[in-house]
C-alpha cells in the first residue's frame, strides 16, 4: 500500500492550480502518529469529502487546516503561497473557516448576532445593527435559505437544519475561500438533510472550495466531486467521486485498500 | 420551513424537525418590533408572544400591581404619595446591587459578594470625608468606587485565571470582604457621616418645577433616541414597527414620567412640606440607562450574552473569555459600591450592622424577579430595578402591616422560588423544545 503514488491523481479541475494544498503533512501526538505524510488538494468550486473510519485522523486533519493543531511536519499552500496557520485567527484571515459539528451557535442570540459574533460592526462606537441585518439578509438570500422567518429569531426557535444553515451562513458571511464541515447532516432529518446538501452545492457552484467530513455514504455520493478516504493517518485514496462506488470507500476506509475496480484503480 | 420537510426518523433523537412546532416557537420567540410592519401585526404579535410565555417584563409588572392591590386593600397607607416614594428610595439600594449582580447572572455566574463589599464601598467613602480625613465629598466616593471595582477585578482574575467556580470565589469574598468591613469600621463600630453631599443623595429631592424639567428633557432624550433608531431602521428597508408604535411607546414614557412626577410632586411633609423628585431616583434612572446601553448597544455587552448563551461558541468567535468575565465582576463590584454609597447616605453612617448576607440575596432575588435567568445569557438591566421594586414593595408592605422581620423573609424566600421555579421551567422549555 504505497500510499504517496496513489494520491497525485486528475480531477475535474486540473490545470488551475488547487486552492489549498497539503504536503506530506504529518502530526504527532506523543508516540502516536495521527497524520502520516498527508497529501491533498482541495480546488476551489468543488466539493471534497474526507471519509475514514473513527480514529482515521480526519478531525485531527480539519483542525490543522482550520489552525486548531498546527502540523509537525509537511508544508501548506494557500492560494499557491506558502502559509502557516497557527491560530483559528490565522486560518479566517486566510479565508478558511469551519462548520463544527457542535455548530457554537449561541441559542440566546440571534441570527444576526451569531452570524457577527466576534465581527461585530460599529457605528459611532455603537454596534451597527442595522447594517449587519441587512448584510446577514443578503448572505441569506444569496445562498437562498429562505426558510426562517426572520434573522432578529433567536437560534434556539430554528430546527436543525435551519441551524446548520445559519452556521454555514455564518461561515460564508467573511468571504471565505475555503469551508470545512464537520458532519454537517449528522442529527437531521431527511429534508433537513437534503435542505443542507443543496446548500453545500451552492457554496461550491459560488467558487468556494469545501471539505466536508461525512460518516454517511448517501451524502458523501450525492455531494461529493472528490473523495478523500484517509485510513490509520495516511490517505489512501483521493478521486473524483464519479471513480469510485460506496464499497470501495467502505474497503478503502475498513482496510487501506480496495480490489474493486470502478474506473480508477487504487495501489 | 417548506412543508414538504419530513419528520425526522425515530431513531434520530437530536433531529429537531417538528415543523409547525418549529414555526410557531419562532413566532413566539421574535421581538415583534422586527417582524411588524403595522399597527395590527404589531400588537397581535405582541399578545401572542405573552400568551406563548415569551412575555418579558410582563409578569414582573403585573406581580408589582397585584401586590399594590393587595397591600392597599390591607393597609390605604400603602399607595399614598408618601409611602410610594418612600418605598423608591428604599428600593434604591436593592435595584443598584440587583444592577450590579446582572453582569454575572448574565454570564451564568453567581457574585455572592456584592452585599459587602456594597459595604466596603460605603465603609471607605465615610471614612475619607471623616473630619479628621477631610477629603471631599467627591473624592471619598470615587475612592470607595475605584476600591469596589478592584475588589471586582481581584475576583473576577480568580475566578477566570485560575477557573474557580464563581460562587466559592464569591462566597469567600462574602466572607472576607466582612471581615475587611468590621476591621475597618474598627471598635466603635459605626462611622457617622456629616457631608451634605453624600447624605442628600437619598434625601434630597428636586425641586418640584426642576422636576418637571428634568422628567421633560429625559422623556425628549428617550423619544428622539427611539424615534432616530426607528426611522433610521425604516430608511434601510428593514422591517420595522410602524410609526405609530414608535409614537405609542414614546407617549407611554411620557405618561410614565408625569405620574411619578405627580407623585412624588405632592406633598408628602408632615411637619414641613417635602415635595419633589428624589435625588436618587435619578441615580438609579442613570444607572439603568448606562447599563442598558452597553449591554445592548456595545461589544462587550454582546459578548457577555454570547458568553452566557455559549461559552464555547463566544471562545471560537474570538472572545477573549477571562478579560469580558474579569470585566463583568468589575461592574458588578462597581454597582455595587454604588448602592453602598446610597445605603450610607439613607442611613447618614456606616455601621457593622450592614447585613451584606441580605443584601446579596435580596439582590439575586430582585434580578431573578425581575426576569434574569440564573442559568446565563438571558436578562435586562431593566428587570433588576422592576425585581429591586417588587422586593422593596413586599418589604415596605409587610413593614406597614407590622409583619415581623421573620415573615418577610419568608414571603421574600417564597416569591424568589416562584421567580426561579418560573425561569427554570421556561428554561427547560426552550431546551427541549
Amino acid at each position: 500500500m504505497s500510499v504517496d503514488s496513489s494520491v497525485q491523481t486528475t480531477d475535474a479541475t486540473a490545470g488551475a492550480a488547487p486552492l489549498l494544498q497539503l504536503s506530506g503533512v504529518e502530526k504527532h501526538f506523543g508516540a502516536v502518529r495521527a497524520l502520516n505524510s498527508i497529501d491533498l488538494d482541495l480546488p476551489a468550486g468543488q466539493v471534497t469529502a474526507l471519509a475514514g473510519d473513527n480514529g482515521a485522523g480526519k478531525s485531527v486533519l480539519i483542525k490543522c487546516i482550520a489552525g486548531i493543531h498546527t502540523p509537525d511536519a509537511g508544508e501548506i499552500r494557500f492560494d499557491g503561497r506558502p502559509v502557516h496557520i497557527r491560530t483559528p485567527r490565522d486560518a479566517s484571515a486566510l479565508g478558511i473557516e469551519t462548520v463544527h459539528q457542535d455548530l457554537a451557535l449561541a441559542d440566546n442570540l440571534d441570527i444576526v448576532q451569531n452570524m457577527f459574533l466576534g465581527r461585530e460592526r460599529l457605528r459611532h462606537l455603537m454596534l451597527d445593527e442595522n447594517s449587519m441585518e441587512q448584510a446577514a439578509n443578503d448572505t441569506l438570500a444569496s445562498l437562498s435559505v429562505t426558510t426562517v422567518r426572520s434573522v432578529r429569531q433567536p437560534v434556539q426557535s430554528l430546527s436543525g437544519g435551519q441551524r446548520q444553515s445559519v452556521a454555514i451562513a455564518k461561515a460564508v458571511l467573511w468571504n471565505s475561500k475555503l469551508v470545512i464541515m464537520d458532519e454537517p447532516t449528522a442529527a437531521l432529518g431527511v429534508a433537513q438533510t437534503t435542505m443542507v446538501l443543496d446548500l453545500v452545492r451552492r457554496l461550491a457552484d459560488r467558487g468556494l472550495a469545501v471539505l466536508i467530513v461525512s460518516h454517511n455514504m448517501n451524502d458523501v455520493f450525492q455531494i461529493a466531486d472528490r473523495i478523500a478516504v484517509l485510513y490509520l493517518g495516511r490517505m489512501v485514496a483521493v478521486r473524483p467521486a464519479a471513480e469510485m462506488d460506496r464499497q470501495i470507500v467502505v474497503d478503502l476506509m475498513t482496510t487501506g485498500a480496495s480490489t474493486r475496480t470502478n474506473g480508477g484503480e487504487s495501489p | 420551513m417548506t412543508s414538504s420537510d419530513a419528520p425526522a426518523p425515530p431513531s434520530e433523537p437530536p433531529a429537531i424537525d417538528d415543523l409547525p412546532a418549529a414555526d410557531e416557537r419562532a413566532a413566539l420567540a421574535i421581538d415583534p418590533a422586527v417582524t411588524a410592519n403595522s399597527l395590527g401585526d404589531y400588537s397581535r404579535a405582541t399578545l401572542a408572544r405573552i400568551r406563548g410565555g415569551e412575555s418579558g417584563a410582563l409578569p414582573v409588572i403585573a406581580g408589582l400591581i397585584l401586590i399594590s392591590i393587595l397591600f392597599q386593600s390591607l393597609n390605604s397607607n400603602f399607595l399614598t404619595a408618601g409611602n410610594i416614594v418612600n418605598l423608591l428610595i428604599q428600593g434604591a439600594p436593592f435595584m443598584l446591587l440587583a444592577l450590579g449582580e446582572t453582569f454575572a447572572l448574565l454570564l451564568g455566574e453567581i457574585d455572592l459578594s456584592i452585599g459587602f463589599v456594597a459595604g466596603i464601598g460605603g465603609t471607605i467613602a465615610a471614612e475619607l470625608v471623616k473630619e479628621s480625613t477631610g477629603w471631599p465629598w467627591w473624592a471619598a466616593v470615587l475612592a470607595g468606587l475605584v476600591a469596589c471595582a478592584a475588589i471586582g477585578i481581584l475576583q473576577g482574575t480568580i475566578i477566570t485565571r485560575l477557573g474557580l467556580p464563581s460562587f466559592v470565589v464569591t462566597l469567600a469574598g462574602l466572607l472576607g470582604w466582612q471581615g475587611v468591613m468590621l476591621l475597618m469600621l474598627g471598635e466603635g463600630g459605626t462611622v457617622p457621616i456629616n457631608d451634605q453631599t453624600i447624605n442628600d443623595i437619598a434625601s434630597r429631592n428636586l425641586a418640584p418645577t426642576t422636576s418637571w424639567i428634568v422628567m421633560l428633557v429625559l422623556v425628549a432624550v428617550f423619544g428622539a433616541l427611539v424615534w432616530m433608531r426607528e426611522t433610521r431602521r425604516r430608511a434601510s428597508g428593514l422591517v420595522a414597527p410602524p410609526v405609530s408604535v414608535t409614537l405609542i411607546k414614546i407617549a407611554a414614557a411620557l405618561v410614565a414620567g408625569v405620574v411619578v412626577v405627580l407623585i412624588c410632586n405632592t406633598d408628602r411633609g408632615i411637619l414641613v412640606p417635602i415635595e419633589g423628585v428624589p435625588w436618587v431616583v435619578l441615580l438609579v434612572l442613570a444607572v439603568l440607562a448606562a447599563w442598558t446601553l452597553l449591554l445592548n448597544r456595545t461589544r462587550f455587552g454582546r459578548y457577555l450574552y454570547a458568553i452566557g448563551g455559549n461559552a464555547e461558541a463566544a471562545r471560537r468567535a474570538g472572545v477573549r473569555l477571562s478579560r469580558i468575565r474579569t470585566a463583568a465582576f468589575m461592574l458588578g463590584s462597581f454597582t455595587a459600591g454604588i448602592a453602598g454609597i446610597v445605603l450610607a447616605s439613607r442611613l447618614r453612617s456606616v455601621s457593622t450592622a450592614l447585613d451584606g448576607g441580605t443584601l446579596v440575596l435580596y439582590a439575586v432575588a430582585a434580578a431573578v424577579i425581575g426576569g434574569t435567568s440564573l442559568f446565563g445569557g438571558r436578562g435586562k438591566a431593566i428587570n433588576a430595578v422592576l425585581g429591586g421594586l417588587v422586593i422593596a414593595a413586599i418589604d415596605n408592605g409587610m413593614g406597614l402591616q407590622g409583619y415581623s422581620a421573620a415573615a418577610k423573609y419568608v414571603v421574600t424566600a417564597l416569591v424568589l422560588l416562584a421567580a426561579v421555579t418560573i425561569d427554570a421551567v421556561s428554561s427547560r422549555g426552550r431546551v427541549a423544545r
